[in-house]
């Protein structure tokens, strides 16, 4: 493999745990749709290259759901249905900026301690995709644990989606990974969809207690 | 490799998939509930052929061993069983109009579907392909789960989809650590995800990959199981969704998961250099036996009390499997069965309770032995045998985890036999309040049928008394396959 095809991989690899930082610190909810759109823009980039260079055609297909469905559809839907629940102004303030970023750079200095130390002997490529692609899941469950609003969580969720198809094309030759790309867009879509039958706003937690206690059937 | 038995794995999928189409289609709501106790019929009887049928050799996509076959026979007969009660728990949701016929029909093929992937995950033979088995499997369930449209339903739902998302993207992470670790052992393709194939090689697998892809399927995969702390979804869903669904998470849905663990468990035990996986599952399943013990005490909702039940036994179950050997594994195995058959039976009851009282509160419900005996009977023979009294099955199995643990290392046993212990005293003191005493709340008769809780207890008191000698040696066969 030569010098170039490995910098752009490792680039636009490396581009991505770059935008899932940029996730953490927006506080209105299109703002942090925007930022996702272009986080999968770039995973269909990334996934199209790893295509190219490993002359694997069916990862074509995995980027073309990664661009048309990511980037477009999911990214569309959601602008229209945070309209229609009228949460378009809300600022989210569930953990200060400061705090998440270093918790941010703490979860990435741990992903690629850990999975470039248990991977000496794995292909190059493979092991950096490995390490970057664990530092957008942990980022992706970071903004999810961070983050109050429902819309947002799901934006979390799909940047931690969006890892593991990194990680699965990555793996050189990995069966199934199309399918896994199907399977998952298919989640999200019921993920979005029930976001706005039921018109979830919040994950439900509330600072009453007695609303929560409620909830869990737990008063007498 | 003989066609009938190819036959057979085939019917366990194709039957309950079949069977989803049609009653997707089927307008008609009583017939749907004839139709899904008929498909669920059918499917069991596949599985148990599958004892006397040739087993077809291991493909790259399906496996039949002597493991997954008890699992596949329990997992058919708990949703056969399940599906009967149903049948009368929904015509009841339908009178109350707590449902309506559209709602029926999709429950019901979402039934269907469910059974199908949890077979799939039992039968596949390729790592990707029982990951996305248990995706399909979690995801009709979150969509029961919510089926009331309740906000509380919705809340359970939502929590249970979020965290179980995030359970299957991290086992999705460890599925593709674990291709990474076989495929320069194994080369490219699909033979890199045959767990037959797997298990072969895995002495050669690259160690430390291995075991940070087991850490990463045991959090994943164990989410669903319900291990502290990621057990957060499992009450609530349990206390939200219809009842027959709360029996299947418990009897099965948990299994499916503890089943992919197990797998996995294999797979790491082959390889010497590897992590023990042991001592992760230890302690796993003491913390959420435990915490479990000390969180039922204050439940106040029946059916969220018998969720956290459901989270100590997983929890019993899984330190065996983690402690290892042929006693402990056999004990294991024998807990998760009777756990199965017990947990499905008190949510058969429980549900029709629920009913007759209409609340879910442990406070509201007084008296079940005087106003209603069928049911008052059944829920205390089902709290007996799940809070580990002789002579029914689980005090056996549970016998079994303690001596084997005493033998192997006494100390653990200790905080063992304390989480048994306070478990029992908290199952024991909302006994007595709900079973006995004055009767309170609803005293109209129940159209229950009472066959499937009362035949799954039967099975549970005849295990504790005699287990026949063939189903020992299966056990005892299965134990030493796993290690």
């Amino acid at each position: 493999m030569n010098g170039l095809t490995f910098d752009i991989a490792h680039l636009l690899a490396g581009s991505l745990v770059l935008i899932s930082f940029m996730m953490l610190y927006q506080d209105r909810l299109f703002a942090l749709i925007n930022v996702f759109a272009l986080h999968a823009v770039v995973l269909a980039l990334s996934v199209a290259w790893q295509a190219y260079i490993q002359d694997a055609h069916h990862l074509y297909i995995t980027a073309a759901i990664a661009l048309v469905f990511k980037a477009i559809v999911i990214p569309v839907g959601l602008h229209r249905i945070i309209q229609r629940l009228g949460i378009h102004r809300d600022i989210e303030t569930a953990v200060g900026i400061g705090p998440t970023m270093l918790a941010g750079i703490g979860l990435v200095t741990l992903s690629m301690v850990l999975m470039l130390r248990v991977t000496p002997e794995a292909d190059p490529l493979a092991r950096e995709d490995l390490a970057f692609a664990l530092s957008i899941i942990l980022l992706g469950l970071l903004v999810m644990v961070t983050r109050r609003n429902a819309v947002s969580q799901v934006v979390g969720f799909m940047s931690l989606e969006n890892g593991l198809v990194l990680a699965a094309t990555g793996a050189k030759g990995m069966p199934l990974v199309v399918e896994i790309s199907v399977a998952f867009s298919i989640l999200i879509a019921f993920i979005v969809i029930g976001v706005f039958l039921f018109r979830i706003r919040e994950r439900f937690d509330s600072v009453d207690i007695g609303a929560l206690d409620d909830y869990r059937g737990e008063r007498r | 490799m003989s066609g009938f038995s190819f036959d057979a794995v085939a019917a366990i999928l194709f039957v309950p998939a079949g069977a989803a189409a049609i009653l997707a289609a089927m307008p008609n709501y009583r017939m749907t509930a004839t139709v899904n106790v008929i498909a669920s019929l059918l499917t069991l009887l596949a599985a148990l052929s599958l004892f006397v049928t040739d087993r077809p050799a291991p493909g790259q996509y399906l496996l039949v061993d002597d493991l997954n076959i008890v699992f596949i026979v329990l997992n058919t007969f708990v949703g056969f069983t399940t599906s009967v009660f149903s049948a009368s728990y929904i015509a009841h949701e339908l009178e109350t109009g707590r449902l309506t016929a559209p709602n029926l029909r999709f429950y019901h093929a979402m039934y269907q579907i469910m059974m199908f992937g949890m077979n799939l995950a039992f039968v596949s033979n390729n790592i990707g392909l029982m990951w996305v088995a248990v995706e399909l499997a979690t995801l009709t369930t979150v969509l029961m789960v919510g089926i009331y449209r309740t906000h509380e339903a919705l809340e359970a739902a939502w929590k249970y989809f979020i965290l179980g998302s995030v359970g299957i993207a991290l086992a999705l992470f460890g599925t593709i650590l674990v291709y990474m670790a076989a495929q320069p052992v194994v080369g490219e393709g699909t033979n890199a995800m045959v767990w037959s194939v797997l298990i072969e090689k895995a002495a050669r697998f690259d160690p430390a990959l291995l075991s940070v892809a087991f850490i990463f399927l045991l959090l994943g995969y164990g989410t669903k199981v319900g291990l502290a702390p990621l057990h957060a979804w499992l009450p609530d869903a349990h206390a939200e969704g219809p009842t027959p669904i709360s029996a299947v998470l418990s009897g099965l849905l948990l299994n499916v998961a503890l089943y992919a663990v197990l797998r996995f468990k294999l797979l790491l035990a082959a390889s010497p250099q590897a992590i023990g996986p042991g001592p992760l599952m230890v302690t796993m399943g003491l913390t959420s036996l435990i915490f479990a013990a000390f969180m039922l005490y204050r439940r106040r909702d029946i059916k969220r009390l018998f969720a956290y039940s459901s989270i100590e036994h997983m929890g019993i179950i899984v330190f065996a499997f983690g402690m290892g050997g042929p006693l402990a594994n056999f004990a294991g195995l024998l807990h998760m069965v009777m756990h199965s058959l017990t947990k499905s039976a008190i949510f058969f009851a429980v549900g029709h309770i629920a009913q007759v009282k209409g609340t879910q509160k442990i406070s509201e419900i007084r008296g079940l032995t005087e106003s209603h005996p069928g049911l008052g009977w059944a829920l205390v023979i089902g709290v007996v045998a799940i809070a580990g009294l002789p002579p029914l099955g689980i005090f056996m199995s549970e016998f079994l985890v303690v001596s084997s643990t005493f033998a192997r290392h006494s100390w653990l046993a200790i905080p063992l036999v304390l989480g048994l212990l306070i478990a029992f005293g908290a199952l024991l003191l909302r006994l007595t309040g709900v079973a006995f005493g004055e009767p309170r709340g609803g005293t109209a008769p129940v159209e229950a049928s009472y066959v499937p809780m009362y035949s799954h207890l039967a099975l549970v008191f005849a295990a504790g008394i005699y287990l026949p000698a063939p189903l020992v040696a299966w056990f005892q066969h299965v134990a030493g396959i796993l290690g």
